[in-house]
């Protein structure tokens, strides 16, 4: 029996998967050290990063980069972001999507609407944290008549960071519990074609 | 006098203060300040604080326009017309108003960054702090000054360090005119209330003393010849914890930490009943 090789596709570039490392990597970070200001139970976080002050330090001008890239991931992918009527088709079955009848989920293109979706929302979601944390970050020049802004800024800052952990946790489940192959399509770069039909099977691939 | 701490912030334990103490309180009477700012040498002076330089930018005696990480103690002078031709001088001491609800403290996320005593100070901790600022959202009163060099807050510590042997804040010590006291609660307000009876017969009807309830009273209690309008020395008429600050520690903190746990646990439960998607890597 002659054993055929695995023909694989590229699916994210070396520079698509340095950015999306880049933003994981301060993402964490920020979750790391926002949950320590979050509760005291969990202040223990900003001790193992090297203490509450310097993860005071550090939390701004990671979430600048965190931003950043995410606005360079935005140029890149804002296209293939796009909902088409395809999406609208998948989106009728997305509870067999959830309960893995894949069998009866229609087909989609480079990315589903479920991932669409997280890509958008963590957009909005960038938005409302960078300018609040602005706010935070500099909250001792806020004048004093403008009190309503730091309040804002607080609320703002922390719901849209609950908002993305639940984003997080449903992205961190799905790619590494849930997809086969899913994470090391993003370390890696490179899925089996056969992958790419039965996920995304109107993706045009490169050869 | 201990330093039983009662309060201590971003604590997930009580804290360990058991000592029942009177509240000790600074009575400021603002209708016999003569503004000659004796209180404003003394907190440098005792605290030893690096000189501020005085701005000149309120066109009044104030030394400068709102009090400074090095500069916890301030005179505001506002000048009032009640009718044509009245003009009434309005001298406040500004400073940390030591609440008995203090905003400072419940919007702290720092462990141990801001301390309530026994006997009713609040006082920061500047090793604790991290200088995140949230202490400067949660105060109706804008005290809390950020220090760009130390990156760390600064106030008011009502002479914890003096009153904690036996001696009285130094600004009080240095007032000439006694419109400073310092003493328990009780006889402070009684005091105050008894001037603000002689008020009343003197013509200003409206006299009352400041010790807003919104934030659980203060430990600077203020008798105004206006009290009516608080406003016309700059403090807030009903000052309270903001609410934002009080939603955020109290029912957003809850809903989080809910939703939180409950999402991991939904996938937990999700990855158990439906598992793996199949097919290729």
């Amino acid at each position: 029996m002659v054993m055929l090789p695995v023909e694989r596709v590229v699916r994210y570039n070396l520079r698509e998967r340095l950015v999306h490392a880049v933003a994981g990597i301060s993402y964490v970070y920020l979750l790391l050290t926002g949950l320590a200001f979050w509760t005291p139970a969990l202040y223990w976080l900003a001790i193992v990063l090297g203490g509450g002050y310097l993860s005071r330090m550090l939390h701004p001008w990671a979430g600048l980069i965190f931003s950043g890239v995410l606005l360079v991931m935005w140029a890149s992918w804002r296209r293939d972001m796009k909902t088409t009527p395809a999406d609208k088709e998948w989106r009728k079955h997305i509870v067999d999507y959830m309960t893995n009848k894949d069998e009866k989920v229609p087909p989609v293109g480079r990315f589903n609407y479920g991932q669409k979706q997280f890509f958008w929302l963590m957009v909005i979601a960038m938005w409302a944290l960078v300018i609040s944390g602005g706010v935070l970050w500099f909250v001792s020049s806020v004048p004093a008549g403008f009190a309503w802004l730091r309040d804002a800024a607080i609320l703002v800052h922390s719901i849209s960071a609950l908002a993305t952990i639940g984003l997080f946790i449903v992205h961190l489940y799905m790619g590494i519990a849930v997809v086969p192959g899913g994470l090391s399509a993003i370390v890696r770069g490179e899925v089996t074609r056969e992958w790419a039909r039965q996920h995304h099977s109107l993706w045009k691939t490169r050869p | 006098m201990s330093l039983e701490i009662v309060r201590s912030s971003a604590s997930s334990s009580p804290a360990p203060g058991v000592r029942v103490e009177p509240q000790l309180v600074k009575l400021v009477d603002t209708s016999t300040c003569i503004g000659c700012k004796a209180c404003e040498v003394a907190c440098q002076e005792w605290n030893d604080l690096p000189p501020e330089p005085t701005t000149n930018s309120t066109n009044s005696y104030q030394t400068m326009p709102a009090t400074t990480a090095s500069f916890w103690n301030l005179i505001k002078f506002n000048e009032h017309e009640e009718d044509a031709g009245s003009l009434h001088w309005l001298m406040r001491k500004d400073q940390c108003m030591h609440c008995s609800e203090p905003g400072c403290l419940i919007a702290c996320p720092a462990p141990g960054a801001i301390v309530q005593y026994a006997n009713g100070i609040v006082d920061f901790q500047q090793d604790n702090c991290i200088g995140c600022g949230y202490c400067i959202t949660g105060c109706p009163f804008d005290i809390p000054k950020f220090n760009t060099g130390t990156k760390r807050v600064y106030k008011c510590t009502l002479c914890v360090d003096r009153v904690s042997v036996g001696l009285q804040p130094a600004c009080v010590k240095a007032c000439p005119t006694s419109c400073l006291q310092f003493g328990t609660k009780e006889a402070m307000l009684e005091i105050a209330e008894k001037r603000v009876t002689q008020l009343k017969a003197n013509g200003f009807a409206q006299a009352a003393v400041y010790d807003p309830p919104g934030v659980g009273g203060t430990g600077v209690v203020t008798v105004l010849a206006f009290g009516d309008r608080p406003e016309l020395y700059g403090l807030p008429k009903d000052p309270v914890v903001p609410a934002a600050v009080r939603f955020w520690k109290g029912p957003l903190k809850w809903f989080g930490n809910v939703t939180m746990l409950g999402g991991i646990a939904v996938a937990a439960v999700h990855f158990m009943r439906y598992g793996r998607k199949e097919g290729h890597d």
